[in-house]
């Protein structure tokens, strides 16, 4: 017998189409790797696949009708984890689920269910720290600018709440380590990237002279706002981070008070 | 008198708010239907956290700390010596969207020192809400505090532009808030309280019927107390607060250890930090009653006045009735495996789920996310027997605590030292 190992483009459409490749070629492999990751068998027959949308959807479709209410996205957001190997436990979890199981999404009990149960809930929590944690400035022109390092590649997840609450106003979510954005403008939102930076790589400032005149006023006050709410008898750090990692404090006007 | 800028104001307004506990965002989910600016989220959104660990949802600040009353726990009375400001309406306006627009906050939290009379201040608080709705199409979260005393119009105007209503309670027996408060009274903060119950529970059954009916404080209402300004025991705290979750339909009740703001004041007992333990202590049982289908009964006998300090309640409670216990994890009901102490309401809910499809075992929990070093005393398993049984509650009580390192155990919390005449009905549990 073989040891086959299917490699993909990296992205959740090439995934599924390799799953879809996988039942197509009759074949169980080892391993599902994206290309750009390392392998770690030697003498395995590798099969490369090109992401395929009509395949792609039609595994996400089968997967969507076997399971249940908010768990829908469950395997798409586990794989937006990236933890390594994460490919072949959904694969493994889409065996069981198309081989006629149902409910198998609360068999906890199996370590493959609740690893990718818990990987989802960290992308999931991930996106809510983005509405937590996003600080807009309001540049020039009239965009509010908001640079920031998600963990996971959250901001498509996210991009449909800040629609909501922003309809009137024109905004830009950039990701600084995957660099790319969201602007939305005239009621759409659409993929960007940016050519000419003009705001810090590290903490997604934008430069003083592009900021609208009110800006500076603002989170002055917010920040005169966030020192005096501050109960001093209580104080309690630890709890403090543990709310707000440290990882996001440079992103924050308020946390720039030491500074 | 020089003029005091935005920022003074802010400073002076936001220092004399945040003794207000309240800073939930959720139970709302107004739409942003008007296409403008904001929308409510269920499920609430804390955007940063103090340096107390506290979080900070909504713009909380005072509308003044002018006050025309001089009750003996507040920071703001009126023979206080202290700075005092006022934000004007359009101020407020301004400050809430400013922060609202750059992702600062969730809403705003209005609260205020009573001017002239309670209906002049309520007035002023009703248009800053107003104003927010109508002229800046704002659908985002509004929190406006009552005040007691105002005329039952204007509370009902308040509760269609906000999302929650809150009457602060603060002292909860009568005779202690005549004793702190002498110009306050108990019917003036109950019969708000009770209208906007009325008109909540009106509002939702008109929502029944007319798809378009307008919502009254559709996130709810809630109230406040504070801890250890007065005599009063645990047990009458969590059985006056399940009181009013019952009788008022009140969405939460806050509990404040008291800070000795105050300390010239003879009534108020000397106390040099604030009841933390104690007040989680009260929290924990408050989660109890609301999540975890404790009666307040079992939460506090009536031989026990107080809470046990050392321990959690639910532990306590596991404590009293051991012989309730141990649990079979892969057969007992919802209900009996939320009562073990170290499983919580996530893990409960995956255990009652995960045990349709096989057999549970201690490893199982353990992934789970149960705390096995407490939840081992009290659960049996498929795999082995655990160490279950032939404790008394003495030495288990003992076991664990000693078990858990905790930076926060402190006995001697409740003391109300300067409250020579008041005695325990009952002697010390420990």
């Amino acid at each position: 017998m073989s040891m086959d190992i299917i490699t993909y483009d990296g992205t959740f459409e090439g995934f599924l189409t390799g799953i879809f490749e996988c039942y197509n070629r009759k074949i169980f492999p080892v391993e599902i790797v994206s290309r750009n990751g390392e392998q770690k068998h030697l003498f395995a027959q590798k099969t490369d696949i090109q992401p395929d949308s009509e395949k792609a959807d039609r595994v996400w479709k089968g997967i969507q009708q076997k399971m249940t209410g908010k768990n829908k996205e469950m395997l798409f957001y586990a794989f937006l984890s990236e933890e390594p190997g994460i490919e072949m436990k959904i694969y493994r979890f889409v065996r069981r689920l198309f081989s006629g199981y149902f409910n198998i999404e609360t068999d906890f009990g199996d370590a493959d269910v609740l690893y990718l149960t818990q990987a989802s809930q960290k992308v999931k929590k991930e996106a809510m720290r983005m509405m937590q944690f996003v600080r807009f400035q309001h540049t020039k022109g009239g965009l509010y600018f908001c640079g920031i390092e998600p963990r996971y590649d959250v901001i498509p997840l996210v991009v449909g709440h800040f629609q909501k609450r922003f309809a009137d106003q024109r905004w830009l979510l950039f990701d600084l380590k995957r660099n790319y954005g969201v602007m939305y403008d005239n009621g759409k939102p659409q993929e960007v990237t940016i050519s000419a930076k003009e705001f810090s790589q590290i903490n997604g400032r934008v430069n003083e002279n592009l900021l609208e005149e009110g800006e500076e006023f603002y989170q002055r006050l917010w920040k005169t706002y966030f020192t005096h709410i501050n109960i001093q008898e209580r104080k309690n750090l630890k709890l403090q981070r543990q709310h707000m990692p440290r990882r996001f404090w440079k992103f924050l006007p308020e946390m720039m008070i030491l500074n | 008198m020089n003029k005091l800028t935005v920022q003074q104001k802010l400073e002076i307004l936001s220092d004399a708010a945040k003794y207000d506990v309240s800073c939930v965002s959720s139970g709302s989910n107004r739409k942003n239907s008007t296409k403008g600016i904001g929308n409510g989220v269920a499920c609430g959104i804390c955007h940063s956290f103090t340096e107390d660990g506290r979080c900070v949802s909504l713009l909380k600040t005072l509308m003044t700390n002018h006050c025309i009353y001089d009750c003996a726990y507040c920071a703001n009375r009126r023979s206080n010596d202290r700075p005092r400001a006022t934000l004007t309406v359009d101020e407020i306006v301004d400050l809430t969207i400013g922060f609202y627009r750059r992702n600062f906050i969730e809403g705003l939290f209005l609260s205020s020192g009573v001017i002239r009379n309670p209906d002049y201040t309520m007035e002023r608080m009703v248009q800053v809400a107003r104003k927010l709705r109508l002229v800046e199409n704002y659908n985002g979260y509004i929190h406006l505090k009552a005040i007691p005393g105002a005329s039952p119009e204007l509370v009902h105007e308040a509760g269609l532009w906000a999302d929650r209503l809150s009457v602060n309670l603060e002292i909860s027996t009568e005779p202690n808030l005549k004793l702190l408060a002498p110009e306050k009274n108990f019917p003036s903060i109950l019969s708000p309280m009770t209208q906007i119950r009325n008109e909540i529970l009106a509002s939702k059954e008109e929502a029944r019927r007319f798809r378009n009916a307008p919502k009254f404080a559709q996130a709810g209402q809630s109230t406040q107390m504070i801890i250890g300004a007065t005599p009063e025991t645990d047990r009458q705290i969590i059985l006056l607060s399940s009181g009013l979750y019952k009788t008022q339909n009140l969405k939460r009740v806050y509990f404040s250890g008291y800070l000795p703001v105050n300390l010239y004041d003879k009534r108020l007992p000397a106390l040099t930090s604030p009841p933390l333990v104690r007040e989680n202590r009260l929290y924990q049982s408050d989660w109890l009653m609301r999540f975890y289908h404790f009666k307040a009964e079992e939460i506090l006998t009536e031989d026990q006045p107080f809470l046990d300090l050392d321990v959690d309640p639910k532990l306590g409670f596991a404590l009293r009735n051991l012989h309730q216990f141990p649990v079979d994890i892969n057969r007992a009901d919802y209900e009996m495996i939320l009562r073990v102490p170290g499983i919580g309401v996530q893990s409960a809910q995956k255990i009652v789920l995960a045990r349709r499809h096989r057999k549970l075992t201690t490893e199982h929990l353990l992934k789970l996310g149960v705390v096995m070093k407490r939840a081992r005393y009290f659960v049996t398993c498929s795999d082995v027997v655990l160490a279950a049984s032939g404790w008394t509650p003495e030495r288990l009580k003992h076991k664990i605590v000693a078990g858990s390192v905790s930076k926060n155990r402190k006995t001697l919390d409740t003391q109300l030292s300067l409250f020579g005449n008041f005695q325990a009905a009952l002697p010390p549990l420990h």
